[in-house]
């Protein structure tokens, strides 16, 4: 931890409110991620980095990308998934992008599709305006919100190999769950184009819902 | 007049209908005194999946998901939910180009005893406009199923959001007390 945990950002607090979690990279576990999907899982990218990362990845037909409206990857996921429920779901969402809509994770608790997997990066900072710190940054325990919310089986990824242990189990459970994972104050490895239109429609024919 | 069995009707029963017959399956809400039996209609028949949110973007955003994954979806607020929006139907519903249907609850006028909330309906149909978002203000029994129908066919043949403003004529509105 302490070889990585050296980003001014990432030093805020961040130790206290999640336990002995590795700093790990938002682009390394995006790709992660994504090569464990072989089922074509649908993933909705939340505004900025999240969704920079998810496109640097790999552009599934499977993948939405967020142009706008901060903190609605869970509830457009949770929309996916209540659609879909043959299809797993994924959301990558940041914790500025959580933090704008905290309340969405008691929803998805209550309605509890078995099909939704929550993912929060969480460098404690908004990082694509100038890496000002979050309210939350030093005193949050995002999966301890979580739980309190009623996502009982949330949890932090301690390293790597044990965010590719919960995306799996994730991946195979039958209530949703959110997995947290710190990570440092690296922008995004790349960026979506800006094309809405052709983003949803892709989307939709990835999912089946529009002829090819 | 329309038929004497549709004129019986009541708001709400005409709109669930109306849903129903356009396969609007999913409906997501913030709670409204005004909306109250539609709501409770909405949950008694198993045909709709239905449930509140926190907050009008969240209900916004699965709705749109939805959408996007086959479903057909409507998002019930009252005003001063719909002052919440802007940035959701400017940078989601609107530039992605998805037939959110919103059923709004209208307050602050007509008889409004609450001044905020007279303010905050000020600022919903120039949203609306400077969104170019199409809008109806329904006021009339006799048109609500012509109305409510119309617009979500044509929300989908379009791709585009509407709103559609239950007024105090139509439902009798939030009554104050003296």
């Amino acid at each position: 931890m302490s070889a990585t945990d050296k980003g001014k950002s990432t030093s805020a607090g961040l130790p206290a409110r999640s336990g002995n979690a590795k700093v790990m990279n938002r682009t390394d576990l995006t790709r992660r991620l994504v090569a464990r999907l072989k089922r074509e899982e649908a993933v909705i990218g939340g505004i900025g980095n999240t969704n920079f990362d998810l496109w640097v990845a790999g552009q599934r037909p499977q993948n939405f990308y967020m142009l706008g409206s901060m903190g609605l990857a869970f509830p457009i996921a949770l929309g996916v998934a209540l659609a879909q429920p043959r299809r797993r779901v994924i959301a990558l969402e940041g914790d500025g992008s959580l933090l704008m809509q905290l309340g969405c994770l008691s929803t998805i608790a209550a309605v509890a599709p078995a099909n939704l997997t929550l993912i929060v990066m969480d460098n404690g900072i908004y990082q694509i305006t100038g890496g000002q710190p979050t309210p939350a940054a030093a005193t949050t325990d995002f999966v301890a919100v979580a739980q309190g919310c009623g996502l009982s089986s949330s949890a932090w990824a301690a390293d790597e190999e044990d965010f590719e242990r919960l995306v799996d189990a994730a991946l195979a459970a039958d209530r949703p769950m959110l997995i947290a994972a710190r990570i440092d104050d690296k922008p995004g490895a790349g960026t979506t184009l800006r094309d809405p239109v052709q983003i949803r429609e892709r989307f939709m024919r990835g999912l089946g819902v529009r002829g090819a | 007049m329309q038929a004497k069995d549709d004129a019986q009707a009541s708001w709400h029963e005409i709109v669930l209908a109306t849903f129903k017959s356009n396969e609007v399956k999913l409906v997501t809400y913030v709670p409204d005194r005004v909306l109250t039996p539609l709501i409770k209609a909405l949950h008694a028949d198993r045909y709709f999946t239905c449930f509140a949110t926190a907050r009008e973007e969240e209900a916004v955003g699965i709705v749109s998901g939805a959408w996007m994954g086959g479903t057909r979806g409507a998002v019930l607020m009252q005003t001063s939910g719909f002052g919440t929006l802007a940035n959701a139907l400017a940078s989601l519903a609107v530039p992605y180009q998805i037939p959110l249907v919103m059923l709004v609850s209208e307050r602050g006028t007509l008889g409004e005893f609450n001044w905020g909330q007279a303010l905050v309906a000020r600022t919903m149909r120039p949203v609306l406009d400077s969104l170019a978002v199409e809008h109806h203000t329904i006021t009339r029994l006799d048109e609500l199923e012509f109305t409510v129908d119309r617009s979500i066919k044509q929300a989908v043949a379009t791709q585009a959001p509407v709103a559609l403003i239950l007024s105090p004529l139509l439902t009798g509105g939030k009554v104050f007390k003296a």
